[in-house]
């Protein structure tokens, strides 16, 4: 009699240590190429790693979220900034493990590249647990990016027409330095003051430096913050005009586009206008 | 049995009573605090991270914070400049450990009866506490970084461990960074942050072990330790992801202490060493990241003055350079939440430095069966990092003379074969009860052994005898 009464003691007991436990574990896989990632690893990498400024909770109230500007993300909404699938759809767990390499230029969130591929496909397991979007809803279809066309001088020229029509200036302004019109006025989703990118501060933009990922960040959009999708709006041949543009502002890089458009007497005269010369703060930000 | 120390704790109840409370206090704190759990915190505070994503348990670092450190302290997300931060951001951290500790050592050579000598053994125990290491860090503007360690020892006596300013992606690119001033050589088991701390097992043996020249004499031609931090230029270059890693110093050859003109010694001055590094990280399954590595010390010490003042030597005058080398392998493997480190090292010692020879002597001046010392060292240390708060530490390094500086001829035994080696073993466990993007602190616990053979000669019997001494220690290490 005593003995069963100690076994249901030991049922209940390790009823109560384990239920919750189970209950509040949620498996997810990851799947990068040849990598499966596991949330139950990627856990572990979590609280070593994240859980400061995105929170135990995912919800990006970590705490140092005080102290963080922009704010860290928040995973529970699922809403992710870089992307390869249209705007307001879910990443691919590839868009994911990409940001964890790249990290987020202007940011705090760094690169991770010093951990190991299984590592960081782990994490991106984990941090997909945070969200029940990731339960319920796939990933949208990956937004095709056509092969590059030539770069020409009517391309650019081209790319700045768009740049005043489509009103990138408002937020980015005439130079691309960030201090459009509108640029003291935006926030994120989370009502923060966001500030739009600046163009001659840095060839690396939050999602990547390359012109594909520029021109993927037109079509996207990056969700969470004012910059929408374009992809209903231009065609993927002004699209490249844009990038071809967008590229000569970047007046601290010498890229291709930039060296074609300084060759022209209209583009030189526009990028020794935009040059500011003689910062000594060594800190890469220009007045 | 002798015994002295801060505190004596003579009865049996008495320290019953300090290891029950400390114990207790153990139990308690790690009852009463699970939160997920917490190096140079002024790093930390800046960037917001916890010292588990630099530290696989401070001060051990993780392939993470190998790549801040070989990035010039610098996150690359052109936020690492000061302008960045609050004016009131002050880059300075300090660490100190309140501890007990016991320290044992047997065949202590002490007066004995009727102005002879004996041997004994002596025990001393008590409270104490570390050294301070003030911690100063980071970046001046973007890739122009610096780090400065004023530290103390236990009486408060300052020295400067670290000075030094680097220059990182020069030409926008990894591959060429330079650091000048004092620093740690680029050690993948650096000493500086490693996870022991007692009087026996806070250092690497394999990394200051120099030769006997016979039982009872140490050599004193001159000093040096790997571990030691030097003073010269680096250049570095690393891959982006950090798995490849490479370098080249070029030191002044007084280990790291400063002032080359007077220097320390008979003859500091007129000697520069190059210290060499590479490894070559890969990752195996979901192992973890594997390292593997080579470093060479290459190194040469003066063995008498040019002048003399009133008989004595004038410093910094030191002249006949005779050449020493130290070089190694090194792998670092990971199974999960298991690594170990596995290290083989060689020393060499020319002749006359093994000898405590001036080689103006010239060879007739050389001790009967002098040779060049050499020998070889392993270490093999393991972790098991069960979480970020808590680590097990396990170690042990051996030391074998493979040749000795002074050998059988007829009429002189030379040295005993063994003189010199050493066997260490040292084992602990380190729990950080919070992990915080502010401030760290943990419970360090660790005992460490180390047998050094026919390093004393008996004052009883004449003969070569060993020493072998130990360390307990449990300590309160915290880091602000």
């Amino acid at each position: 009699m005593k003995n069963i009464r100690m076994k249901k003691v030991c049922l209940v007991l390790a009823a109560a240590l384990f239920l919750p436990l189970a209950a509040s574990a949620q498996q997810m896989e990851s799947h990068i190429g040849n990598l499966t990632g596991h949330s139950e690893q990627g856990q572990q990498l979590y609280y070593r790693y994240c859980w400061g400024c995105h929170g135990a909770r995912g919800d990006g109230n970590g705490e140092n979220a005080p102290y963080v500007t922009p704010n860290p993300r928040n995973f529970v909404q699922g809403t992710f900034k870089c992307r390869s699938t249209p705007t307001g759809t879910l990443p691919l767990d590839q868009d994911l493990y990409n940001s964890l390499v790249r990290g987020f230029n202007f940011t705090n969130m760094p690169s991770w590249a010093a951990l190991t591929s299984q590592q960081r496909a782990d994490l991106v397991a984990f941090i997909k647990t945070f969200s029940p979007r990731f339960k319920s809803e796939k990933p949208g279809d990956v937004i095709p990016i056509p092969p590059e066309p030539a770069l020409t001088v009517a391309s650019i020229q081209h790319g700045s027409e768009l740049f005043q029509k489509l009103e990138c200036w408002k937020c980015h302004g005439q130079e691309g330095r960030g201090d459009g019109p509108s640029a003291s006025t935006l926030t994120d989703s989370n009502d923060q003051p966001i500030r739009p990118y600046n163009f001659s501060s840095s060839n690396r933009s939050k999602c990547g430096s390359s012109n594909q990922d520029l021109y993927r960040i037109f079509m996207t959009g990056v969700d969470g913050t004012p910059m929408p999708s374009f992809a209903d709006v231009v065609k993927p041949e002004e699209a490249w005009d844009l990038v071809h543009y967008l590229r000569t502002l970047q007046t601290n890089n010498k890229s291709p586009e930039l060296t074609m458009w300084e060759g022209t007497k209209q583009g030189a005269e526009i990028v020794n206008a935009k040059k500011v010369e003689n910062t000594y703060t060594g800190s890469g930000v220009k007045p | 049995m002798e015994r002295w120390g801060s505190v004596k704790i003579r009865s049996t109840a008495a320290r019953l009573a300090v290891y029950l409370c400390y114990t207790l206090c153990i139990l308690t704190l790690l009852l009463a605090d699970c939160r997920p759990a917490s190096a140079i915190p002024a790093f930390a505070r800046k960037y917001g991270m916890p010292c588990s994503s630099c530290h696989e348990a401070w001060p051990k670092l993780s392939p993470f914070g190998q790549q801040f450190k070989d990035n010039g302290y610098q996150m690359g997300n052109d936020r690492d400049a000061p302008i960045f931060q609050q004016a009131a951001y002050w880059p300075i951290s300090l660490r100190i450990t309140p501890n007990w500790h016991l320290e044992t050592a047997n065949h202590v050579i002490v007066d004995g009866a009727n102005e002879t000598s004996t041997i004994a053994n002596i025990k001393t125990n008590g409270f104490d506490y570390t050294g301070m290491d003030l911690l100063t860090a980071g970046t001046l503007a973007k890739n122009f970084s610096f780090l400065l360690v004023p530290s103390s020892d236990e009486t408060g006596a300052f020295h400067f461990e670290s000075v030094n300013v680097r220059f990182s992606n020069i030409l926008g690119s990894s591959w060429f960074n330079i650091k000048a001033g004092k620093f740690e050589l680029d050690n993948l088991l650096s000493e500086k942050r490693i996870v022991t701390l007692s009087s026996n097992g806070g250092f690497y043996q394999n990394y200051h072990f120099q030769p006997w020249v016979a039982p009872g004499v140490a050599s004193s031609a001159y000093v040096f330790g790997l571990g030691d931090n030097q003073i010269g230029v680096e250049w570095m270059g690393h891959s982006k992801n950090d798995r490849t890693r490479i370098s080249a110093s070029l030191l002044s050859g007084t280990d790291g202490n400063p002032d080359f003109q007077t220097g320390v010694g008979t003859a500091a001055g007129h000697a520069y060493e190059g210290y060499f590094a590479a490894s070559q990280a890969f990752e195996v399954g979901g192992l973890g990241l594997q390292r593997v590595g080579g470093f060479a010390y290459l190194g040469q010490a003066s063995t008498y003055a040019r002048y003399s003042s009133g008989g004595v030597p004038v410093n910094g005058t030191g002249i006949g350079n005779e050449a020493y080398y130290r070089a190694g392998l090194i792998g670092m493997w990971y199974i999960k939440k298991f690594d170990i480190t596995t290290m083989y090292f060689h020393g060499h010692d020319s002749v006359y430095l093994g000898t405590n020879t001036a080689r103006n002597l010239g060879p007739l001046g050389l001790p009967a069966g002098a040779h060049a010392p050499s020998w070889n060292g392993a270490l093999f240390e393991s972790h098991y990092n069960l979480n970020p708060q808590l680590i097990l530490i396990n170690r042990y390094e051996l030391i074998r003379m493979s040749q000795q500086a002074i050998t059988a001829t007829p009429g002189n035994p030379g040295n005993p074969s063994n003189l010199g080696n050493t066997d260490a073993f040292t084992v602990g466990v380190r729990y950080y009860p919070f992990i915080s993007s502010r401030a760290g602190f943990a419970f360090h616990n660790e005992y460490s052994i180390v047998r050094q053979r026919s390093v004393l000669v008996s004052p009883i019997t004449g003969l070569p005898i060993d020493l072998t001494s130990s360390s307990l220690m449990f300590g309160f290490d915290f880091a602000f």
